[in-house]
């Protein structure tokens, strides 16, 4: 069974059309990378799989749930998907503990000690249980995204998506963050990741997408993608942003 | 370096002398200011009467009339001026709930104690003060509501007001930003409405017409359909100020709460109505001193707050005529007060903004 | 726009079944009761006072307005006598609401600015003393100032003893007599005051009432401006003022051409909401007895039981004028504040 599968994914802000028939079907355990120009709708369609964005066409089925105006089942996708944001998004007002057993608490209706336990679990795999009691601003750039994948990851979900998360952050703090998300993906995590870290793609991924103007110009696997892109827009992408 | 050149120099340095134009500015303005200084320590100071012996009426301060101030209304009616009609061998009561409203100011200014916790000891106080001011229990006296003035009624009126408009300005700025149009259109409506009219037409239209609105076998007294008229007013002017902290949450905050899976009611009392609150403290803090000086304007229906008291002063003819000393005084009171709170909300506002920027 | 609600936005085509689950059925239900709850409390209100109304014998109705006022307007802009219709004394009041909001909206601007320029000067003196101005007057409640501003003119010396600084000009507690220029003939003279028995009689009578909402209402918000002024010069860019003499301006070509233009962006809003402050504010000359919009209503409302026909009317009237108010300062916000900001 797919676990995301777009068909025919159009949707438009106002009369600018961002995504135009977007079809892709995202198995068990694949790791996705997608690329492309700014504006070329990349962002947008992960945020379509967790309906941070509605789609105005198609069809987009996560995990054997499709998506429609259905809270419940908006709800249902929501637990089960994480995301990971390029600013973070943390609450400043809550410490990492907080901002950790929140869902679990008030979603899953978890008792807090349970919910606790979970989120140490979690801080303990990205390194940073003893950060724990501080709150977000007192953490570094790459502290903060590492605490916002634990955080994704405390409500056990089956999909991750990460939109640009290593953009925002100072180069030396980079590596940290790849870090955890390729022993991610070690574990058979389903990811889709819209990054320009091509080492990372071509470490992990199991397929690279380049998106142009709405559109999925070129799928392929890690390896053809570099050495031998297929259409023009991809060379000169991969032209700009490699050399 | 001797003493003399210490001095010369410290000198130098005050800013009313660094440099030439501030030396010439500071000799010609500080002349005028002495001579004005002088004038009026000679009226409020020199020339002034500070107690009448009893039974011989305000003659001593009417003999310095327009050359002294007359203080002596002061201390003959400070108690009625900072206590109102509240009966003379209770007085104590009033003066331990105008300390238990100074207590909940103070705790309140305590950062570490900005909790939801807060807001239940801004409900818990007034009603205390409320149990404390009417009696009836504990072997308490009852008192009427008509008895109650002074700075205790000044501080009732304001902290019980504010308390309770705070939920509907709350629920009056989430209406304002819901994407439900009725909702909206509403909350509109109404902030906009009460915001164009004087706070002095509330307060009558409470006084005059809010009788006629309720069956009459219910009495709803003077004091009540103040407070009524106030939380009306302040919910509104709190509404707005909410809004502008609304508006400053990012809108990764929500979509972050969505992509955890959270819905509305949890995001809105988790993630955005703390930040809300929080970066707009200060101008909460400013709201409520705004209305704290507004509460004044009970006096117009003839409530004996600290301003309705002093007005009710000078129309004694054993003290009219004096009403300069009286607003002098009462003046003080108030500035004392709102100084230092706005002074607070300076500092805070300079402490928060320095943290957000780092 | 909310941000939570639009993440879960209806899409434009997506299926239109019914359901419970659907945000927009939600919503709209959601929108039935609390219409539905307001209306019902509206009703409920509305059926009460009617009862009200009939078991105390009040009869509702504007027909009072035409019925002979019998209270005489000491000031009157308009010509007005006693044997007047109430609707007659209440435009009485509208008019002298706006004279005193008028002259006192000019007063306040033009000593906020003074005294905001005055809080920004490097002269220790002068912006010290600004800004205890400011402090004094922001602390402590505009009616208390009303109050006490009229205590101070109650208590200037009487008419036969009137300060009397310039030939013509006398203060009194009576108020202030100027000379006033009127035509004799087509010919302009000057009028001067006259005393006789009990006041002046001839030129231009300012009386204490009037004096002291006016003194009250713009030294109060004299002091808001002042703040706002000196805001929204340090609000300006220091980089800006670099730039510009970087490019050779003099200093006060600087301030004329790249400070101040910038400046009035920040000033000028919160200084619409302030004199509508001072307008709404001018309501408290009900405690010092001007006859102003808010007087005459209650002098209405006690003299003809009408309570809730005259508050109606009165907050009518200020609503109005409020809106229209911030209806004209809000477009020439959009037309001249907002300018070159792109939005």
């Amino acid at each position: 069974m797919l676990h995301v599968d777009m068909q025919n994914v159009n949707k438009w802000f106002g009369a600018h059309h961002v995504l135009r028939d977007v079809n892709l079907s995202v198995t068990h355990g694949e790791r996705i990378v997608i690329c492309g120009p700014s504006g070329s709708g990349k962002s947008t369609m992960i945020r379509c799989i967790n309906r941070l964005e509605a789609h105005e066409k198609g069809r987009i089925v996560v995990d054997g749930t499709e998506l429609t105006n259905d809270v419940k089942k908006i709800d249902e996708v929501r637990r089960d998907v994480g995301m990971v944001f390029q600013h973070f998004n943390l609450f400043p007002h809550l410490t990492i503990l907080e901002n950790c057993t929140l869902a679990p608490m008030w979603v899953k209706r978890m008792p807090r000690r349970d919910a606790e336990e979970v989120a140490m679990h979690y801080l303990n795999r990205v390194r940073i249980p003893e950060q724990a009691n501080k709150y977000p601003g007192q953490l570094s750039g790459g502290q903060q995204q590492r605490v916002a994948i634990a955080r994704s990851l405390c409500m056990s979900p089956k999909i991750m998506l990460f939109d640009e998360p290593t953009s925002a952050l100072d180069p030396e703090m980079v590596k940290e963050v790849l870090d955890t998300m390729v022993s991610l993906a070690e574990e058979g995590m389903t990811m889709l990741c819209v990054t320009h870290e091509m080492g990372f793609a071509r470490q992990v991924a199991d397929r690279v997408i380049f998106m142009d103007a709405g559109q999925i110009v070129e799928v392929n696997e890690p390896r053809a993608f570099f050495e031998n892109p297929q259409h023009e827009r991809t060379k000169t992408f991969l032209g700009q942003i490699l050399h | 370096m001797s003493n003399a050149t210490a001095m010369m120099r410290s000198v130098r340095s005050a800013p009313m002398f660094r440099d030439r134009t501030n030396t010439i500015a500071t000799a010609m303005f500080g002349a005028i200011l002495v001579y004005l200084g002088a004038r009026f320590a000679r009226w409020a100071v020199v020339n002034a009467v500070w107690t009448v012996p009893p039974g011989v009426g305000s003659a001593p301060c009417r003999a310095v009339a327009g050359s002294g101030a007359c203080w002596a209304v002061i201390s003959d009616r400070l108690r009625f001026i900072s206590l109102g009609t509240y009966p003379l061998d209770q007085q104590w009561r009033p003066v331990v709930a105008s300390l238990l409203f100074i207590a909940l100011y103070a705790a309140s200014a305590r950062r570490s104690w900005w909790k939801p916790g807060l807001f239940v000891l801004w409900l818990a106080v007034p009603a205390l003060a409320i149990v404390l001011l009417r009696g009836g229990w504990f072997g308490l006296s009852s008192v009427a509501t008509e008895f109650w003035g002074g700075l205790p009624l000044t501080f009732l009126l304001s902290t019980v007001s504010f308390a309770l408009a705070f939920p509907f300005g709350v629920a009056l700025a989430l209406g304002r930003r819901s994407e439900m149009p009725a909702v909206r259109t509403m909350s509109i409506t109404y902030i906009e409405l009460i915001r164009a009219v004087p706070l002095v037409s509330m307060i009558f239209m409470a006084a005059v017409m809010f009788p006629l609105f309720v069956p009459q076998s219910f009495t709803l007294d003077k004091l009540l359909r103040a407070h009524v008229a106030f939380v009306m007013v302040m919910s509104a002017y709190l509404a707005e100020v909410l809004r502008g902290g609304l508006q400053a949450i990012p809108k990764g905050q929500y979509e972050a709460a969505a992509s955890i899976g959270l819905p509305y009611w949890p995001t809105t009392v988790m993630i955005v109505l703390p930040q809300a609150v929080r970066t707009t403290i200060p101008s909460i803090v400013n709201t409520f001193i705004g209305f704290f000086k507004d509460t004044s304007l009970v006096a117009v229906i003839g409530l004996f707050d600290l301003l309705g008291a002093a007005k009710a002063v000078i129309v004694d003819p054993k003290w009219v005529g004096f009403g300069v000393e009286v607003y002098l005084f009462v003046a003080a009171v108030y500035f004392t007060f709102t100084f230092s709170v706005s002074r607070y909300t300076q500092r805070l506002e300079r402490v928060l903004s320095a943290e957000r920027n780092h | 726009m909310s941000a939570t609600i639009r993440i879960v936005a209806a899409p434009r085509s997506s299926s239109s079944r019914w359901s419970w689950r659907d945000p927009r059925a939600r919503a709209a239900i959601w929108q039935v009761v609390i219409v539905g709850l307001l209306v019902g409390t509206i009703a409920l209100i509305a059926v009460q006072t009617t009862t009200n109304l009939r078991s105390r014998g009040i009869a509702s109705g504007f027909t009072y307005l035409t019925r002979s006022a019998g209270f005489e307007i000491p000031e009157s802009t308009l010509s007005y006598s006693s044997r007047d219709s109430y609707g007659r004394a209440l435009a009485v009041g509208i008019v002298n609401t706006l004279r005193v909001s008028t002259i006192g909206v000019l007063a306040a601007v033009m000593l906020g600015v003074v005294i905001g320029v005055a809080r920004l000067s490097s002269i220790w003196v002068v912006s010290t003393v600004a800004k205890w101005y400011v402090e004094v007057l922001r602390n402590t409640p505009l009616l208390l100032q009303l109050l006490f501003w009229y205590s101070v003119m109650l208590a200037l010396p009487t008419v036969h003893d009137a300060i009397h600084p310039l030939p013509g000009v006398f203060l009194s507690d009576r108020g202030l007599f100027l000379p006033s220029i009127g035509w004799h003939g087509g010919v302009p003279s000057l009028d001067m005051p006259q005393l006789m028995r009990f006041s002046f009689r001839g030129g231009l009578w300012i009386t204490p009432e009037f004096a002291t909402l006016l003194v009250g209402l713009a030294t109060y918000t004299a002091a808001f401006i002042a703040e706002i002024v000196r805001s929204g010069v340090l609000a300006v860019d220091k980089g800006q003022t670099e730039a510009a003499s970087a490019l050779g301006l003099s200093r006060y070509r600087t301030l004329r051409l790249v400070v101040l233009p910038q400046a009035l962006r920040v000033i000028i809003p919160p200084t619409t909401s302030q004199l509508l402050n001072l307008f709404k504010n001018s309501s408290l000359a009900v405690a010092i007895g001007y006859p102003e919009l808010m007087s005459i209503t209650t002098t209405t409302l006690n003299q003809t039981g009408q309570a809730m026909e005259a508050i109606l009317i009165a907050m009518t009237c200020y609503l109005a004028i409020s809106l229209s108010i911030s209806l004209g300062m809000n477009s020439y916000n959009r037309r001249v504040v907002l300018r070159g900001q792109g939005a």
